[in-house]
Parts: C-alpha cells; structure tokens; sequence
C-alpha cells in the first residue's frame, strides 16, 4: 500500500522563539527552520513500514512556501519516493491544511497517511484528526507502535493515564507521537540522490480548496516573565525558604 | 450563547479537567454538558451537581465505552445543532476528539484556550508557550480546547442540572478497543497535584529514579513528573511527561531535579507558583526560572532533603 506522510517546515526546535516588537507575529527572519519533529518521526515510520514490505511508496506533502522544498528534500533524503509541494505564502490554518490533504488523499488512495501529532510552532494538534473527519477514517492519534496486519492497523497511543490500544480498519489516519521511533539521519549519498527524486508543485487553488483563514490573529505578546530567584547554599536553607513560604508545613 | 462542555470521567469518576471547562465556558454564557459512555447514569449525576450547569446530555452506549473518537465526534456534531459552542478539557481524550468535531461542522478549532475574552475572541500559547496569541474566529459556531491550569475549577456542588437522554449512531464500524496499560498510582494525579517531584536524564537508570524521586515524593505527598528526556530512556513511563508535548502542569510547588530546563519543558511547567530546582551546573537555564536554586549533586542533596523534611 502507498502512504502519505505530510511533513511542515517550522522553526527549529533549538531555536528561541521571539516575538516581533509590534506585536504582529513571531519573528521567524534570518531563523533555523527545520522539519518538525513530529514529521521526521512520521517519514521514519513510513520508512519502515515500506523496509518491513508492508508499504510500497511513500509520498511526501508540504503546504507551505516555496522554501518548505527543502523540508521535502529532506524526507526524500531520509527515504521517501517522491514529493508534492502545495505552494503558498498565506498562512493555511489547521482545517485548509486537511482539506487539501483530503483531496489528495482521494487522488493518491494512500492505506495511511502518517501525521505528526502537533507542529511546534503553533502547536494546534488538529490537522490528522480533521483529515480523518473529512475523509470519515479512523483516527490513532499520539502513537508510539504501529502495527499493520491485513486490513487493520493497531496503534498505541499515548494517553493522559499510560497507554491504550486500538484497532483500526484501513485506510486510516495515524498521528506521531515522541516514543514512537527515532529518526534516522539522511546519508550523503541519499542527500544526493533525493534531488533527483520527483517531487510536484501544486497550488491550493489546484484542489480547490479556499483557505481564507477563519481566524485573525489580534495580538501576539510575550508571556509574562517569571523572575530569577534565588540560589541557597544548603538543603537546610532549602527548606527554610520552604517553610517560610508555607507550602510546606 | 450555549456551550456544550465535554465531561471528562474514568472509571465512573468525573475528572477535574471537567470542571475547569466549566468555568471557561461559563464565560461565553449558558453550560451545557455532555456525559458519553457506557453505564455511566453515576458520572451524569456527578456533573448535573456541578455548580451552574443547565442540561446534561447524556449517550450511553457499549460503543462509547473508550470514547472512540469516530463514535463520539458524531454524538457531539449532532448536538451542536443546538449549541454554540463545543468545549473540551484540553487533555488526550479532548484533544482527539474536538478537532474531529470540528471538522465535521467546518469549523477551525482554536487549542489551547488559556483566557476567554468575549464569545469571539481567546488567547492561547502557541511556540511552546514562548509567545502568546489573541485571536478571533469569524466561525459562526465554536470548538475550543481549554488548559486546566488557566481556569479555576467549578465548584462540584450546588448546580441541579436536568439530566437528558440523548441517542447516537453508536459504532461507526471504523474502530474497537484493544487494550489498555494504565498504571493505578496511590499519588495525587499530576494534572491537578499540589506539589509535583520532577525528575530529568541525570537520574541516569530508572532504579535511580524511583531511589531518589519517589521517597521525596513520598514524603511531600506530591506526583510524580518526568522531562522528556528521562521518558524516551525508559526511568519513567509516558504518562510522567511534562512539558510543550507532555503534560501542562502549575502546581503550588514544582521540584526539578536534574532537569536542565529546555523550553519544551519549561512551556509544561513555568506557571507553577514556586520553582525548586536542584542541578549541578550552576548555568543550566532551569535557574532562570526557579525560585529557589539549589546547586550540587543530587544524589547527595535530594535523599538528604527527603530525610530532613
Ligand atoms: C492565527 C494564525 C496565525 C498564523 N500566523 C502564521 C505566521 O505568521 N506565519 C506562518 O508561517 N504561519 C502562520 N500560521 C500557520 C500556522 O503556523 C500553521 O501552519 C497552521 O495553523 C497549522 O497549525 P499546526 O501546524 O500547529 O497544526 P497541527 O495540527 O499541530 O499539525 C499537525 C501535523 O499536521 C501536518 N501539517 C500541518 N500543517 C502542515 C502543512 N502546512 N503542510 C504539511 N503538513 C502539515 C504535519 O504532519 C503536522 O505535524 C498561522 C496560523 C493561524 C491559525
Ligand atoms: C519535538 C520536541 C518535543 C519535546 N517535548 C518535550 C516535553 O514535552 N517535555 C520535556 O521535558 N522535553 C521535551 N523535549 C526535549 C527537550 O528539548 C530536552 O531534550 C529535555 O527536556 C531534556 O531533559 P533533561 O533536562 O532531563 O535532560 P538534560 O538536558 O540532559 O539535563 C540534565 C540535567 O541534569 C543535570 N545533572 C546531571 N547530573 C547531575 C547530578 N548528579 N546532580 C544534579 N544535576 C545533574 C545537568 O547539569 C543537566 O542540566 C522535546 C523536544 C522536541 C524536539
């Protein structure tokens, strides 16, 4: 079976976000962007699940700027066949995202598409689920093993109280979570060989999709900074500071 | 405007998650709540004594026993007819179910909600809590997913709610239950403890761990956190995660120790009232936030501030 594995380009994950000064944004000028982690984990089990033989083709999707190629170069790297780019400079909120995925999802009949859980940098954690809804699959969101067997999947997933496993009929939607593999890094050779590898540029307007944003960002602010305090010299000062804030008796 | 509050229950047991929801969506006006699953007449009367809450909604069935999203985002969709907005606790059950709802009604969900400022407008984390968003949905219908940690919990008594029969499509046939490994724990849960023991890679095995952390714990009364680091090595199971993809955690007191404090984790925990850290690199940047800094070993310094407390 094919699968779909939409990967986003964000800031990188060491990097400090700052907020601009007129309060419109985060500044993400002349700042490391990266593969969102959550994606690398997903491009990962798709790699293999295709060396296990359960998958034959992996096609990568971004939808973002023109720079977010490099991110698809980067899952080409790591092993997948081939890349679609859905080229935009607008900002394309969670429920566009998975409209489009939905309609190429009609064209491509992927047996699962793997998604990250969360992207970093607006840490939505909606766009697999909503995929799912659109295209009225079952969803194992926050997985940490994933096992195909015939025309189901089983996926575990990481629950508020430990974990839960599910089963799903396929196709299904399958979101990453952190324990679910790690990464491998792409090879010199494959870095190569991934820029031969196909990869299609597409617009929204190609799968008709309308991704006027049904939110207006008003503000964006700093959070309130917490102060340095104070650094003691011995646990029995440790404690005395304790005690004299009372929440301890 | 009407809401429709998700009540979040285990076991028969309506969670807390549920009330600090409550309150969120009081703010947009009139709560509703919905109780979905199997045998679950206990939890319904649990949330209709909720302080201020109108109907409770309830779907019972054997297919809603694991609130499988495919067979519960279907129940709420259908119930949104009459309501204005859909509110869930923002913890794993609500997070993967609202967008579901969401999507089902064309609707764009905003996560995360940490303050309501008017039925349009909510402000929300976003980059892992380094920057703070007030945006405004133009959705005539709203999904929401609400921190615990930002509102105060409604009071679980006083309300007289009427309890409502409501009946779904059951199993869409896409999914079944499997099994589940949930650790039954005798210490407060973390999402709504007190006082919260933290420990990071430095604890280095997780005998280590439970050597170290768990006897302060012990004594504090407090729950167990993990950084994500002491997770993916195995000292701690998943559940213990704190931080931007864990758990959102603001105790009266938070101890870190050996945790270096990356942003990932900070975004879990900064808004804790008191910070303790203990390390032993004087520049690691959870100081920069701690209240209290303790600087040495903590094999040394942990067991000896468990001894002396
Ligand atoms: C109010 C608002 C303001 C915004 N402002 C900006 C801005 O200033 N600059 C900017 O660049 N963006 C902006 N965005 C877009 C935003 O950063 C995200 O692209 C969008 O909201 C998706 O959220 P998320 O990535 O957190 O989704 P999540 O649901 O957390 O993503 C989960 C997974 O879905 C997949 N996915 C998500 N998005 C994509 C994608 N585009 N392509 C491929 N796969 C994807 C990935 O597998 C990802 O791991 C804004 C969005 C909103 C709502
Ligand atoms: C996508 C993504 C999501 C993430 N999400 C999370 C998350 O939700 N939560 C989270 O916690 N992390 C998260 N992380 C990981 C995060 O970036 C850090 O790697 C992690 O928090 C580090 O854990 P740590 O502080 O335990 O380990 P380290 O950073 O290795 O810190 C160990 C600390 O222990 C101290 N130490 C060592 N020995 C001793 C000793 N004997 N006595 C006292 N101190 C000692 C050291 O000085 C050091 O400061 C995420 C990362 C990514 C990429």
């Amino acid at each position: 079976m094919k699968l779909l594995v939409p990967v986003k380009r964000v800031i990188d994950y060491n990097v400090k976000p700052r907020v601009k000064a007129d309060g419109s944004g985060v500044d993400l000028a002349n700042v490391k962007m990266s593969m969102n982690p959550f994606d690398e984990i997903a491009v990962e089990e798709a790699i293999r699940l295709k060396e296990k033989g359960v998958a034959t083709e992996i096609v990568v999707v971004s939808i973002g700027p023109a720079k977010a190629q490099e991110t698809l170069r980067t899952a080409l790297a790591m092993g997948a066949d081939r890349a679609i780019l859905v080229q935009t400079d607008d900002a394309v909120e969670p429920l566009a995202v998975a409209k489009i995925l939905a309609k190429i999802a009609a064209e491509e009949q992927p047996g699962l598409v793997v998604l990250g859980k969360q992207a970093i940098d607006d840490d939505s954690n909606q766009t697999g689920q909503m995929l799912a809804a659109l295209l009225g699959w079952a969803q194992g969101t926050f997985a940490s093993k994933v096992e195909v067997s015939g025309d189901s999947v089983d996926v575990t997933r990481e629950v508020d109280g430990g974990l839960e496993t599910v089963k799903l009929k396929l196709p299904a939607i399958v979101t990453t979570d952190l324990r679910l593999n790690e990464p491998r890094y792409a090879s010199l050779p494959n870095i190569m060989k991934a820029k031969s590898k196909p990869l299609a540029t597409k617009s929204p307007a190609d799968y008709g999709v309308d991704t006027t944003p049904r939110l207006t960002t008003l503000s964006v602010r700093e959070p309130s900074k917490r102060e340095a305090g104070v650094k003691v010299g011995s646990v029995d000062e440790l404690i005395d500071r304790l005690r004299t804030t009372g929440v301890i008796g | 405007m009407k809401s429709l509050v998700l009540v979040e229950h285990e076991n028969g047991d309506l969670k807390d998650a549920t009330l600090s929801a409550v309150t969120a969506a009081a703010k947009l006006g009139e709560v509703h709540l919905l109780v979905v699953g199997d045998s679950v007449s206990g939890v319904a009367e649990a949330a209709a004594k909720i302080a201020g809450v109108g109907k409770v909604h309830v779907a019972e069935d054997a297919a809603y026993a694991h609130q499988l999203a495919e067979n519960v985002a279907p129940v709420i969709a259908q119930l949104m007819g009459h309501h204005d907005a859909f509110v869930a606790p923002a913890t794993t059950t609500g997070k993967n179910v609202a967008p579901r709802v969401a999507a089902l009604l064309d609707v764009m969900q905003i996560s995360d909600v940490i303050d309501v400022v008017d039925a349009d407008t909510f402000v929300r984390p976003i980059y892992a809590g380094n920057a703070i968003a007030t945006v405004k949905s133009s959705d005539a219908k709203k999904v929401l997913t609400v921190r615990g940690t930002a509102f105060e919990k409604a009071a679980r008594d006083g309300g007289s709610g009427t309890i409502e029969a409501v009946s779904g499509s059951g199993d869409a046939g896409l999914s079944s239950f499997v099994g589940a490994e949930i650790a039954a724990s005798e210490r407060p849960e973390l999402t709504s403890a007190k006082i919260i023991v933290s420990g990071g890679r430095a604890l280095g095995s997780g005998e280590a761990f439970h050597q170290v952390i768990d006897p302060l714990a012990d004594k504090l009364g407090a729950a167990v956190g993990a950084s994500r680091a002491a997770v993916d090595a195995g000292y701690a199971p998943n559940d213990y995660q704190v931080g931007q993809t864990g758990k959102i955690v603001a105790p009266e007191l938070y101890v870190a120790v050996g945790i270096s404090g990356a942003i990932q984790h900070l975004a879990g925990m900064k808004d804790s009232k008191l910070i303790v850290a203990i390390n032993k690199d004087e520049d690691a940047p959870i100081f920069q936030v701690a209240d209290i800094g303790l600087v040495g070993d903590l094999f040394k310094l942990v067991p000896e501030l468990t001894e002396k407390l």
